[in-house]
């Protein structure tokens, strides 16, 4: 036996007009739904079978810190299972009080682009199982990138985006996946700006480029339209983990259903 | 040092020497009945129903922190008070780690309740081990009641390797069959590698089975 392929739900965090956390799920990192309150959520998604839980902070404030704080401790406090907390982690004591909120590692993205030696810094005060570093990628199809795969007869790279896709970086995502290595990441959180919200699956040549060129698991996100989706990204692109919010959330599948649908196909599952 | 419910079946102390998240282990022992009370003292052992040492981090650090509470430990463990170590504070249970001599300065003593020595994976797989794993029990414990062949998180990359063979209650699988729950020889002192307070209903089990054999005492 092996280690299982993880199934992961994944809730994106807000504040409602009442200033309260809740759980709003996106298509195309636009167009934000109201689906529930993360701690229920939590609860729910930790006695389905769900093997780790990602908690994203979407508000970006600094008055919404406190708050989302507070929250990362009433959902950890019913999650017995690893919990991930990302969103606006930008220095090593964000790190500290996010860990000290009761999460199990910290997801970062945008703080680790502007300045990488966080990661550095992070993986030697916290150990490097604890730092997830979180990429939101776009395809490009110009000269500019140092990695190149071929998609449909094109040749595409990935670049880095930041502010929900809205911003490019001109950073390879291949190329900064290895670099988040070397710095002693502990795990690759790959999105891709493409496929996100689409239930199209996901991008494949994208997470497959990252896994074919680091060794730190890979977690991939964005697309997830069911378990066949999850069936190729652990079989095609080679990823450790399929990450998934809509599919979940608004009851299309269960945990069980795709654990056991996965299972049937050959894969290394916990069930 | 907080009030106890009525209800709860033992009283356990979290020994707080200062590494890694206490608040899920707490979580998660309360959630199986137990009084927990986190402490730095170590005279408060001495009427706890049970003992936990968990831990994050590396083998040096924990030593030098778990420092202060040797003797109290060493005290328990004569008394028979079940002492449950959680991931490195399992691997404190045995009497050195490779870890230590590998940052180049010297041995480190553990506890030494369990002979042996924490050496590192080598193996052709990702280090840490990091993720779900399956329990392969091999022995009688009552502490494993229940989890043979169910899946446990695991985040490592060193094992317990006790010089006694007997002292593997549990092993998995991850190109070398390693220890993953081991006891002592009066099965009064134990381990896990893998995080219980993290490892859903199966973690859960093994925390109420530690509870049940606390409420024992």
């Amino acid at each position: 036996m092996t280690l299982t392929k993880r199934i992961i739900p994944c809730i994106d965090v807000d504040l409602d007009d009442d200033g309260n956390a809740a759980v709003y799920t996106g298509v195309n990192f636009e167009d934000l739904k109201y689906t529930g309150d993360p701690v229920e959520m939590a609860k729910a998604y930790n006695e389905s079978g769900a093997d780790e839980f990602v908690f994203l902070d979407i508000t970006a404030s600094a008055e919404g810190r406190e708050t989302m704080l507070e929250t990362v401790s009433a959902v950890a406090d019913e999650c017995f299972i690893p919990l991930t907390v990302g969103g606006g982690i930008r220095t090593k004591d964000d790190i500290k009080e996010t860990l000290r909120a009761g999460a199990d590692k910290v997801s970062i993205n945008t703080g680790a682009l502007e300045r990488p030696e966080l990661i550095t810094e992070g993986a030697e005060a916290f150990g490097s199982q604890c730092i997830v570093i979180s990429v939101d990628a776009r395809r490009r199809y110009d000269d500019e990138g140092e990695h190149y795969v071929t998609v449909d007869g094109e040749e595409v790279w990935f670049e880095c985006t930041v502010k929900g896709g809205r911003e490019g970086t001109g950073r390879d995502v291949i190329s900064w996946a290895k670099e988040a290595e070397d710095r002693g990441a502990g795990e690759l959180f790959v999105n891709s700006i493409d496929a996100d919200g689409t239930k199209d699956g996901y991008d494949i040549p994208l997470t497959k480029a990252v896994c074919d060129n680091v060794s730190t698991p890979v977690i991939a996100s964005s697309g997830c339209g069911g378990p066949e989706d999850m069936e190729e990204v652990f079989v095609e692109a080679g990823a450790d983990a399929g990450l998934a919010a809509s599919i979940f959330h608004f009851d299309e599948y269960s945990i069980a259903d795709t654990k056991a649908y996965l299972a049937d196909k050959g894969l290394p599952i916990r069930q | 040092m907080n009030a106890t419910p009525q209800t709860t079946a033992a009283e356990v102390v979290v020994v707080d020497y200062g590494l890694g998240n206490l608040r899920s282990v707490t979580r998660g022992l309360e959630r199986a009945n137990a009084g927990v009370t986190i402490t730095d003292d170590p005279a408060s052992f001495t009427d706890a129903d049970g003992i936990v040492l968990p831990g994050v981090g590396a083998f040096r650090e924990g030593m030098d922190n778990a420092g202060p509470y040797r003797d109290a430990l060493a005290d328990a463990a004569d008394r028979g008070q079940p002492i449950f170590g959680i991931c490195l504070g399992m691997q404190m249970l045995l009497g050195s780690s490779e870890e230590a001599e590998h940052a180049g300065e010297g041995d480190v003593e553990g506890l030494n309740f369990i002979p042996g020595t924490n050496v590192r994976f080598d193996v052709d797989r990702k280090v840490p081990h990091m993720g779900w794993n399956e329990l392969d029990v091999q022995r009688e414990h009552p502490l494993v009641d229940g989890v043979d062949g169910e899946h446990a998180y695991f985040v490592h990359s060193y094992y317990a390797a006790p010089d006694d063979g007997h002292a593997v209650v549990a092993s998995t699988d991850y190109g070398v069959d390693f220890p993953s729950v081991i006891a002592n020889e009066d099965g009064t002192i134990f381990g896990t590698q893998f995080h219980p307070e993290k490892s859903g209903e199966t973690g859960l089990r093994i925390l109420r089975n530690f509870v049940d054999i606390c409420a024992e005492q």
